[in-house]
């Protein structure tokens, strides 16, 4: 510990509120910013003084554009691609949620899993169908659906398989969002489904909905009619613009806390039945095989997680002192309750603070701050949800469910913080 | 005015004069612009194949035709005897449990409909729906072959393929869809 140093808030302040040196979460919310236990330097005034100094100050600036891109110097806040060599339309791209935060994902870098490519729809021939168990079978044309009420809503969307290489027997060295970035979360704005489907006129016998996608994959999936009708969304704009290509362009479903693959990209139709079709991707895949040899099927709701996104893997710490400890959390059941942060590998524990607005089916920014005294430490975070849920360590995820299962992995992630700053991705 | 936009201000203005109780309190009507789709339009577009065999088109497979079809559409990438490549393999009875549980259709799929489904909507991936309906009934007769699920000798059509009983048909259990309708 450091509380002798002159030059950090005040020793009571500084006292651990659990092991590894976690402090109170409301430290910096009283003393503000306080990154550097080396207190303020002084800057060498040789390289950066005069009057060259800041010469972007000394000429216009470049003009105007029609869509802004990111910084040039910020060319490695990237999704990172994994995709079949011989169909580079079927595979993932993940969000770098190290490089991000507050809790919107920008469009541009949410998460991709695409079966078969992302297919170039006008959108003045898309169409939805609705039909099947239905007292008439309607078409919508996109113009004629962004005329209906609308609402939007923030949330998390999560594919099934997102986080599966902690099944794996040892850890995977990568970047967290490499690890657990099959999640984003953006503001979705569209039509409710209960809307349409109430004008097409639902059969009392139908309990669930096909959604299928107008893409190369055709991809279709079953969904119980109760949860179409309870929170789905037809949604055409995501964070403000009209959907991207590479998320559902023109319209894709919305089906809140609820696995990826029944968010069904390129929308196209939607099928009421008594039954589930049993496609492909509900029964050969996104379903657990479980040690018995049996395996769980319709496993729609993603169980709480959360991740320590800085510090994370891949950086190297500058030095001891403070740092704050900053994360994502998200329940396929609510809001997130509470979220507790160790920093001695799990021996311990201590209270993030949680930054408003904490949001049901939204990913929640957590902070905490911690005096890293330069010792080795292990840094975990688990999210406690609405329900009481408690996310679980990977011990106990593999003693239920067995190493076989393959999607809806959400045990606690552990990242090793070596005496020389660097951190590493550990099973602990 | 068009018709079609007197019909959304009047569809509009329903929830403010309506005070039936059959409407909830926070019950949304649209502008109800949904056209009627025609019989064609459905028939076109409804590809699902339910594992009662409903949605399968008329057309027959059998084994050797399957074989044929296979090796040229197929095993490119899941192997000449669907053992594997870059689309992964198809064929094998190993054990579910264990350290190498390995998923494939003939112990893992729970429905033969299924296999038929995604070969029509899905298959080969450089040209999806590329196979007429006879040759998506012989390829998924070959698959089974190869998963030892019916022999050599078989041919399938839209009212046999639901009747094969798939030897792991019983190996799911439900989780967020307890209570619901199954097949």
């Amino acid at each position: 510990m450091s509380r002798e140093r002159r030059d950090v808030p005040s020793t009571e302040d500084l006292q651990p509120v659990a092991g590894g040196g976690l402090l109170d979460r409301r430290l910096f919310l009283k003393r503000g910013l306080i990154l550097s236990g080396a207190g303020a330097m002084v800057l060498a005034a040789d390289a950066h003084a005069g009057d060259d100094a800041l010469p972007w100050m000394r000429k216009p600036g470049r003009g105007f554009s029609n869509y802004g891109q990111p910084s040039e110097q910020e060319r490695r806040a990237i999704r990172w691609i994994s995709a079949n060599r011989t169909v580079p339309g079927n595979g993932v791209s993940w969000t770098p949620l190290h490089a991000l935060e507050g809790i919107v994902t920008p469009s541009g870098l949410h998460f991709e899993r695409h079966h078969n490519g992302v297919p170039e729809i006008p959108f003045e021939r898309h169409q939805l169908l609705v039909h099947g168990m239905v007292k008439r079978p309607l078409a919508f044309s996109m113009a004629d659906l962004s005329r209906y009420p609308m609402r939007s809503q923030m949330l998390f969307l999560e594919c099934g398989g997102n986080s599966n290489s902690g099944w794996n027997k040892e850890p995977l060295q990568s970047r967290a969002g490499y690890l657990h970035g099959l999640v984003s979360c953006s503001e979705w704005a569209g039509v409710p489904l209960s809307i349409v489907l109430d004008e097409a006129g639902v059969d009392p016998q139908a309990k669930w909905l096909i959604a299928e996608g107008a893409d190369a994959a055709a991809i279709h999936i079953s969904i119980p009619l109760e949860k179409a009708m309870k929170d789905c969304m037809l949604a055409l704009y995501q964070n403000g613009e009209r959907i991207r290509p590479e998320n559902g362009y023109p319209l894709r479903l919305i089906v809140p806390g609820w696995e990826g693959i029944l968010n069904i990209k390129w929308l196209h139709r939607l099928e009421l039945a008594r039954e589930p079709v049993m496609a492909r991707n509900e029964t050969a895949r996104y379903t657990e095989l479980m040690p018995d040899g049996r395996a769980r099927m319709f496993t729609f709701v993603m169980e709480a997680k959360s991740v320590i996104t800085s510090p994370s893997p891949g950086e190297t710490l500058p030095g001891r002192g403070l740092y704050e400890i900053r994360g994502l959390a998200w329940s396929g059941r609510g809001k997130i309750r509470r979220v507790e942060v160790s920093a001695d590998a799990g021996r311990s524990w201590a209270p993030a603070q949680l930054q408003e607005p904490v949001l049901p089916l939204c990913f929640t920014r957590f902070r905490i701050p911690w005096n890293w005294s330069g010792a080795p430490a292990v840094l975990k975070s688990r999210a406690i949800d609405e329900t009481g849920y408690v996310q679980p360590e990977r011990e106990k995820l593999i003693a239920e469910r067995g190493r076989n299962g393959y999607f809806h992995y959400n045990a606690i992630a552990a990242w090793q913080v070596e005496d020389d700053g660097e951190v590493t991705h550990v099973y602990r | 005015m068009s018709i079609a936009r007197c019909l959304c201000l009047a569809a509009l203005a329903l929830p403010a004069i309506s005070a039936t109780p059959a409407v909830a309190a926070d019950h949304v009507v649209g502008p109800m612009l949904g056209k009627s789709a025609s019989a064609e339009l459905v028939a076109a577009r409804s590809s699902s194949v339910y594992p009662d065999g409903r949605g399968l088109p008329q057309g027959r497979g059998d084994v050797e035709s399957g074989r044929t079809v296979f090796r040229e559409k197929c095993a490119s990438c899941h192997g000449p005897a669907g053992e594997g490549g870059p689309g992964g393999h198809l064929a094998g009875r190993g054990p579910l449990t264990g350290p190498d549980a390995d998923k494939t259709v003939g112990n893992y799929w729970p429905f033969a409909t299924t296999l038929f489904d995604f070969v029509h909507r899905a298959m080969p991936m450089n040209a999806p729906g590329s196979l007429t309906v006879d040759e998506t009934y012989s390829v998924t007769t070959f698959v089974l072959f190869l998963n030892g699920v019916v022999d050599g000798q078989r041919t399938l059509d839209a009212l046999s393929l639901p009747k094969v009983r798939m030897p792991n048909r019983a190996g799911f259990v439900w989780i967020d869809a307890k209570g619901q309708p199954e097949p």
